[in-house]
């Protein structure tokens, strides 16, 4: 399915994805916790200029923003309860479709 | 090459840290640090920033500064030095600046220009 | 009025202690805050009136803003929907000036609980309930509120059933979010002005839940 942005392919809402475990030098809002873990679409929420270009003052591409859910027991080793949940906010460039 | 995840983490990623109870005091704020607030707001609106380049500078002052200034010592902070990115003053105005506001009294209402 | 910073029982009209201000010695910060305003002032970007009148707008919003909207949500389930499916719209909706804020509301449920924490700095939904609590901003809350929900809500005195699900939203990116809590019970025919007194900011932050009614 194309998105309001042209030919890039969305995730649908419910599809499996993972994490990208990248480490960059700078200002990313992907968090630590969440690097290389496996959660579900929970939905497309709409394009949004890159942060990590924002943050420089240089010209910021659209990327489209995910909230993503991830299973605390898929986060954590130690969850108080593994079948409670962590939704976050994550770019697409920083999602893999699993 | 050894495990980079931790050597490349960042002081501000805090997410999962161990870390003590919560502290539930509160505070009002400060006319001075609303102030700091209202000037985040219209520099941004004024196009010389984003949160994000704010956010950036923040991280930038390291975990010293998350422990030993207050949240709006760091937003002034971060603040200036957008507006000095952004070309809006030098930092030769800023220091004649303060200079001036130094000179003027002791406490900060005796440094406001009335 | 001068503050006593001495006497701790001189307290703000929301009941918390006044900040030291201007009759302290100047910081460096305060300094730089009274530079950078006069730069931008003299350079035209800004004016005095526009400060004060930010100043003005932020001191008005408050979580009396939030409380409005979840009690019209309980009372009114065309709105609670309008309200699941664009929070920033229904804020508007109701008048509150949210500037560019982009709002989710979560719905808490019998079977469900939602937290909102922001684990890379301390975004919060300002634009609708004021800024943020102290603790909100604290490593403690960043740090814990994600990996170990059910022990933080502990320490604010909620103590969730295993049956409940919690679900904890990191505030990572654009969107900010705002608890719709769960309507109390005993509350059946009470007015939508007398149901937003039960609403807490805490209640929706996630980190409470509304009062029972008296």
């Amino acid at each position: 399915m194309a998105t309001p942005m042209g030919q890039r392919r969305m995730f649908e809402p419910g599809t499996q994805v993972t994490v990208k475990r990248r480490y960059p030098p700078g200002h990313v809002r992907t968090p630590h916790y969440l690097r290389g873990k496996r959660g579900v679409i929970e939905r497309a929420i709409r394009p949004f200029k890159n942060p990590e270009q924002l943050a420089y003052g240089v010209v910021a591409e659209e990327k489209l923003l995910y909230r993503v859910r991830f299973e605390m027991g898929e986060v954590w080793p130690d969850a108080e309860r593994p079948t409670d949940t962590v939704d976050a906010e994550i770019y697409e460039h920083w999602l893999v479709k699993v | 090459m050894s495990d980079i995840s931790e050597t490349a983490r960042r002081w501000h990623d805090m997410g999962g840290d161990p870390a003590g109870e919560i502290n539930f005091d509160e505070h009002d704020f400060a006319l001075w640090e609303k102030r700091v607030d209202a000037l985040m707001i219209l520099g941004s609106a004024r196009g010389h920033f984003t949160v994000d380049g704010l956010r950036r500078a923040l991280e930038d002052m390291g975990p010293e500064a998350f422990e030993t200034m207050s949240y709006y010592e760091r937003w002034i902070a971060s603040v200036n030095q957008n507006l000095i990115e952004a070309g809006v003053y030098s930092l030769e105005e800023l220091a004649a600046k303060m200079e001036e506001v130094q000179a003027r009294g002791d406490t900060y209402g005796a440094a406001q220009d009335v | 009025m001068p503050h006593d910073h001495h006497d701790h029982d001189h307290l703000s009209p929301s009941g918390h202690p006044f900040r030291e201000d201007n009759d302290t010695p100047l910081s460096y910060w305060q300094c730089m805050e009274i530079a950078v305003r006069e730069l931008m002032i003299e350079k035209g970007e800004v004016t005095a009136a526009e400060v004060a009148d930010q100043i003005g707008a932020m001191d008005s919003r408050s979580p009396a803003n939030g409380a409005a909207v979840v009690a019209r949500a309980w009372t009114d389930p065309a709105f609670k929907a309008r309200l699941l499916e664009d929070a920033s719209a229904a804020s508007k909706e109701m008048g509150f000036d949210i500037g560019p804020l982009n709002l989710i509301a979560v719905e808490n449920t019998a079977d469900t609980h939602n937290l909102i924490v922001c684990t890379l700095c301390s975004c919060y939904p300002r634009n609708l309930l004021g800024l943020p609590p102290d603790w909100y901003k604290t490593r403690e809350y960043r740090s814990r509120a994600v990996r170990e929900p059910r022990a933080v809500l502990r320490e604010f005195g909620v103590d969730l059933p295993d049956d409940v699900t919690v679900r904890v939203h990191d505030s990572t990116a654009d969107m900010r979010y705002v608890v719709l809590p769960a309507r109390p019970d005993g509350t059946d025919g009470m007015e939508e002005a007398a149901l937003a007194e039960l609403v807490t900011r805490d209640s929706m932050i996630g980190t409470g839940l509304p009062k029972s009614p008296a």
